[in-house]
């Protein structure tokens, strides 16, 4: 149990994937200029982060392992994650029209979120068991989803603040960003990984 | 089958049997992935079709179909899907008019509100576009603005309306050049008149007043209290 509570505080504060490991850079930068979008987007990578950690873990282990093809981990995952996404975009329009309405069009981004590799792959390093890819899939996805809907808010913000010419737009977003990261930087070694 | 020429050597020999093997095994895994997550994909897009937006069918049954473009849309269809998406309000249909906004509200259950001024008003008699024909100088312009395709004609011919096809939504009396069109009210033969239908149970009921019983107390409603009350 406790083992398991390190696993998300570790992932969603220690190393949160966007902040200290600098992965799935493009949505945080791209999808930030509206709080609203920031949270779709953030529900839909959750989503898929924890559905596609959980698969890649079952490829691995089942397919993978048992033939010795260790060295097909990166394509088979891309696979595992493009199969994923097309799944539950294709089951969500049909079950859930309403959240297909706010997620639908960020599903199909996701795809190329390098986060979401990103956690299979490490996945397979940390030889995490099947409950606790899960874990970490989803952990990543509630870290990715608190620094996006954070950074969304700033910006919402930053954008009616009176900034210095040169510093408007994405430069500001960089800055903030940055600062950001260094925040997240002070969690460090709250929990030993 | 020697790989590289090297097969008399048995070291060699050994490793080029264990790269042919496992070549093969890691060719046919993801060949079989690749099939088993197509064959996924292929029986859930059809299990998961989805056609069309249900709701949006519904709202674009309900309206006039004029595709006259007054809502700030460009038809029926885009007005529909921007009023399921809930980026319009309903009352923005003049050819629809109070008869539209009532359905409408009445399917997606909201309040009815009058129309909006801003986007046109409710034609008090159906009217379609007439072009007199001596007048006309054949432009086309009237023809790409119907949004029905009811005007016939060619270039430096004169053009006509068919009546039937025509929604009396007013687009080609903007472009055209000379002003040869105008919309004549449509005359009710005698063999298709029949009185004014009375209000629907619904809309009668949706402008009841606390206090009325029926529709048609309304007028004396006091008197006709007192007498209940007795």
């Amino acid at each position: 149990m406790t083992e398991l509570f390190t696993i998300l505080i570790g992932t969603v504060l220690v190393n949160n994937f966007v902040l200290v490991q600098f992965l799935g850079l493009c949505p945080f930068m791209g999808v930030s200029t509206k709080l609203e979008s920031a949270i779709g987007m953030s529900a839909a990578t959750t989503f898929v982060l924890t559905l596609a950690s959980v698969c890649s873990y079952l490829v691995n282990a089942y397919v993978l392992e048992p033939f010795n093809l260790e060295f097909l981990r990166t394509i088979s995952f891309i696979l595992v994650i493009a199969t994923v996404v097309s799944f539950s975009k294709m089951y969500i329009e049909k079950t859930s029209p309403v959240l297909y309405r706010v997620l639908g069009i960020y599903i199909p981004l996701i795809t190329t979120n390098c986060a979401v590799l990103g956690v299979a792959l490490l996945n397979v390093t940390k030889s995490h068991n099947f409950f606790q890819s899960g874990l970490y899939g989803f952990g990543a996805g509630v870290g990715f989803s608190l620094v996006l809907i954070l950074f969304a808010a700033m910006r919402e913000r930053i954008t009616v603040a009176d900034t210095p010419a040169p510093f408007r737009g994405a430069a500001i977003g960089m800055i903030t960003a940055g600062l950001m990261s260094l925040a997240f930087m002070g969690f460090g070694g709250l929990v030993a990984l | 089958m020697p790989l590289w020429g090297l097969a008399a050597w048995s070291p060699y020999k050994k490793m080029e049997i264990f790269l042919e093997h496992i070549v093969l095994i890691a060719v046919l895994t993801l060949t079989g992935l690749a099939i088993l997550f197509g064959a996924i994909l292929g029986a859930a897009s059809v299990k998961f079709k989805v056609e069309g937006d249900p709701l949006v069918e519904q709202i674009d049954t309900l309206l006039p179909q004029t595709q006259c473009g007054q809502c700030g849309y460009p038809g029926c269809k885009p007005y529909a899907t921007a009023i399921a998406d809930g980026k319009a309000d309903i009352n923005r249909c003049p050819p629809g008019g109070h008869a539209t906004i009532q359905s409408l509200a009445d399917l997606l259950g909201v309040e009815v509100k009058p129309l909006d001024a801003e986007h046109g008003v409710e034609a008090e008699v159906k009217t379609v576009a007439y072009i007199r024909e001596d007048e006309c100088i054949g432009c086309t312009k009237c023809i790409q603005a119907c949004p029905v395709d009811a005007i016939l004609g060619a270039a430096k011919l004169m053009h006509t309306v068919v009546v039937s096809e025509c929604t009396g939504c007013d687009l080609c009396v903007e472009p055209c050049p000379v002003d040869c069109i105008d919309m004549l009210p449509v005359e009710q033969p005698l063999s298709e008149w029949s009185w004014n239908l009375p209000p629907s149970t619904r809309e009668v009921l949706g402008n009841m007043k606390a206090g009325d019983l029926i529709g048609s107390d309304r007028s004396d409603s006091s008197s006709g209290k007192g007498d209940r009350a007795a």
